[in-house]
């Protein structure tokens, strides 16, 4: 089934890679002070230079943003949502000449307000959750949250159905796939991102950060020692630059994680934020190995860096497949850059694309090792069940903590 | 074959949320099981990422865009195809005639709206689809609703469709025996002003089931159909007639179910939004991985909200 699939698609337009029409040469976005300061330099330094002052530019505007408080961190990571799905949807309908099809900008763009809705809805309610207490509305948004989400869908689903047109039916088709699967990756990713947020801004800032530091000093080591290619789909990748880079961001990882004590997960229990085991300072026994190399025998860590070692090992080894897939989208489309938005980098996706991948495995990465699931979420779902069923839970639950200690079987609790 | 090997990776991770929910005491008895369970969604992802990284390895030169197009076509199909069959288990775990229910409504909606649109159709309905007609579609709701009607009168009356199914660790086989909940307990309703005269009677004993009965056979006739013109929608952009072969006459397996999957959706947000609750052991679950300070404060919590509603007497040790 699966050949009769591609000779199917092959009959129908997908002879070659060759149909797709070549997108028109990046119009140059660099602010003009840029242009006069540098233009004594050979093309290939001036765009090192461009390429420099943005990262500069980029991360400096990163720190104060972090220094805003989470609330804008949300919504810088809204922002670059929206305008990653905005690339990728731009991208496709310029593939596809879809300019002029009925409703389809306004379709895209309604189905990025469902799932965002949904998501917010689920997460994000916990975070207003003394706001919106207070407002009788609001309640009944949420009791019914799934369902009225899942209205919404619908009636864009049958919007899509009947604006269906003659001969247009494959196009539209296509559209609504690429809409789908571009909202799957950017959209629940950066819910995901939010997530780790509320676990704790280390959480957040770790990871980014590390994926950051990979993807620059893998192209410091491969820029000074690059010899051998890595990946026939990225030429300019080279094993030194990724090996050197595994190393310094792991590095990186452990230095970060020392100064970046600043956890307040938020819907915590405890009132006081006390830091949790994981930011408590542990004597760990070097291995026998590196006593050698390093010349003590117990060393003084926190429990956080061995959890940064799993996340840096992730970000330098894995997190550029996710690069490796943009690469191979942007040649299977025939462009050079998502948008054009950075100048020198290209568009915000083109800076994301190793973020991906990152911010999926550090959710599940805290939901499997780290944390169990959000205490109020889960006394929020205790008090909905029947009554019965609360006792049957409540029985439960007295028998284990008393099994466990937790709980004198003599005290009325 | 990696199309095959995602369908694998997320049928792994539904399984094994499901049986985790269900199975749990099974689960916790046996060691590997045990290990599978706690760890289960990073062992997923992990599954999937090597997928992924394959696909990645996988590309070549000439092809990308048509291997792009089959990783992305992959993709939409598991979310449609797979999702929703795991929405469907969920809600034959709630009770048989969870599961029954909506199927006959779409069956018997694709059936007589077939028929009312042999014997008085006239206006067309859609262009996607030439053969629908407006008569078929207002007889085909009117029939259902009234279907939905019957059956589940018929079945609300079996403890066997009615009951959750659930995991016997006693027995290590599946029970479907318990104390029907309200919803299939006869009630009087007392029937409109305007329809009493029609039908004579004051009151009626009917289960509250079948009030949602008419919710579920509503959303069969009116929304169902969409899945249906989505289909032929799609058929016609790809220029096929039918799916595959496998069904005679009919064509193949997913032109029977394409009105079935919205309807699968539809039923467990409904199920989640108004029926029941969460499910009380995934909370037990959830409850067993938290702190001890944690633990404590939401026992605490939830003996005082049972106190207040005077479900437990406040100085007995239940």
């Amino acid at each position: 089934q699966e050949v009769d699939l591609e000779e199917r698609l092959h009959e129908l337009d997908l002879r070659s890679d060759s149909d797709i029409p070549d997108v028109p040469p990046p119009t140059d976005s660099t602010p003009e002070i840029l242009k006069r300061a540098l233009s004594g330099l050979s093309a290939r330094w001036k765009n090192w230079w461009i390429r420099g002052i943005l990262s500069l530019a980029m991360i400096s505007g990163f720190f104060l943003i972090i220094y805003l408080g989470s609330f804008m961190l949300m919504l810088l990571v809204l922002s670059i949502q929206v305008k990653c799905y905005h690339e990728i949807i731009t991208i496709g309908y310029r593939v596809y000449h879809s300019y002029d099809l009925p409703w389809f900008r306004s379709l895209s763009w309604y189905f990025l307000l469902c799932v965002n809705y949904f998501f917010y809805g689920e997460t994000v309610a916990d975070y207003f959750a003394t706001f919106v207490q207070r407002r009788e509305q609001l309640q009944f948004l949420i009791r019914y949250h799934r369902f009225i989400s899942f209205a919404l869908y619908l009636t864009g689903f049958c919007m899509f159905v009947l604006s269906l047109v003659k001969k247009h039916y494959r196009l539209q088709f296509y559209m609504f796939a690429w809409t789908h699967v571009t909202l799957l990756i950017t959209v629940t990713q950066s819910h995901l991102v939010i997530q780790n947020l509320f676990e704790g801004m280390i959480w957040f800032l770790v990871p980014i950060s590390s994926v950051i530091c990979n993807d620059i000093t893998a192209y410091i080591f491969g820029f000074f020692f690059g010899r051998t290619p890595l990946i026939k789909l990225s030429p300019k990748k080279t094993w030194e630059g990724f090996i050197g880079g595994f190393f310094s961001t792991v590095i990186f990882g452990f230095i970060v994680s020392i100064h970046r004590i600043l956890i307040e997960p938020k819907n915590d229990f405890v009132t006081e934020c006390e830091p949790s085991e994981l930011f408590q300072m542990k004597k760990y026994s070097v291995p026998p190995l590196l006593q050698a190399v390093v010349g003590w025998e117990t060393v003084n860590m926190y429990p956080f860096q061995m959890h940064s070692f799993a996340l840096s090992t992730f970000a330098s080894l894995i997190g550029p497949f996710g690069g490796f897939f943009a690469s191979g989208f942007k040649r299977a489309f025939k462009i050079k850059d998502f948008a054009d938005t950075i100048p020198g980098h290209g568009g915000i996706m083109d800076r994301f694309d190793c973020q991906y991948l990152m911010a999926t495995f550090v959710h599940v990465y805290i939901t499997s090792f780290i944390r169990g699931p959000n205490p109020s979420k889960l006394l929020k779902q205790l008090l909905i069940l029947q009554p019965e069923q609360q006792l049957s839970v409540y029985k439960t639950l007295k028998s284990h903590l008393v099994e466990k200690g937790i709980l004198q079987p003599s005290l009325r609790g | 074959t990696l199309p095959r090997y995602f369908l694998l990776c997320v049928n792994y991770f539904f399984y094994g949320e499901t049986v985790t929910d269900y199975f749990f005491t099974l689960v916790q008895r046996e060691e590997p099981l045990r290990i599978l369970s706690k760890y289960h969604r990073f062992i997923s992802f992990a599954l999937y990422l090597t997928g992924f990284c394959m696909f990645v390895l996988s590309l070549v030169k000439k092809h990308y865009r048509l291997q792009f197009y089959m990783f992305g076509w992959t993709h939409v199909t598991l979310l449609i195809v797979v999702t929703q069959s795991h929405l469907i288990i969920h809600n034959l775990f709630e009770g048989m005639i969870w599961f029954i229910v909506p199927i006959s409504c779409v069956i018997c909606n694709d059936i007589m709206a077939y028929m009312f649109g042999f014997f008085f159709g006239r206006t067309p309905l859609i262009k996607l689809s030439p053969k629908k007609t407006w008569e078929g579609f207002i007889g085909g709701f009117f029939s259902t609703v009234l279907f939905g009607l019957l059956l589940s009168y018929v079945m609300s009356g079996y403890r066997c469709f009615t009951c959750p199914v659930e995991f016997n660790n006693d027995t290590n086989s599946f029970t479907v025996d318990c104390e029907p909940s309200e919803l299939f307990q006869l009630q009087e309703y007392n029937i409109p002003v305007v329809l009493q005269s029609v039908v004579g009677w004051k009151t009626m004993r009917m289960y509250p089931f079948q009030i949602h009965s008419i919710a579920l056979s509503t959303f069969a006739s009116l929304i169902g159909p969409f899945g249906g013109f989505f289909a032929s929608g799609f058929k016609r952009a790809f220029k096929i007639k039918d799916f595959a072969n496998t069904i005679p006459g009919h064509g193949g397996i997913m032109d029977r179910f394409d009105c079935q999957y919205l309807m699968a959706t539809f039923v467990n947000v409904y199920i989640a939004s108004f029926i029941r609750g969460p499910n009380p052991s995934k909370l037990i679950q959830q409850f067993l991985t938290l702190r001890p300070d944690q633990q404590l404060h939401i026992f605490n919590t939830l003996k005082a909200h049972l106190v207040d509603r005077g479900v437990l007497g406040s100085l007995e040790d239940a």
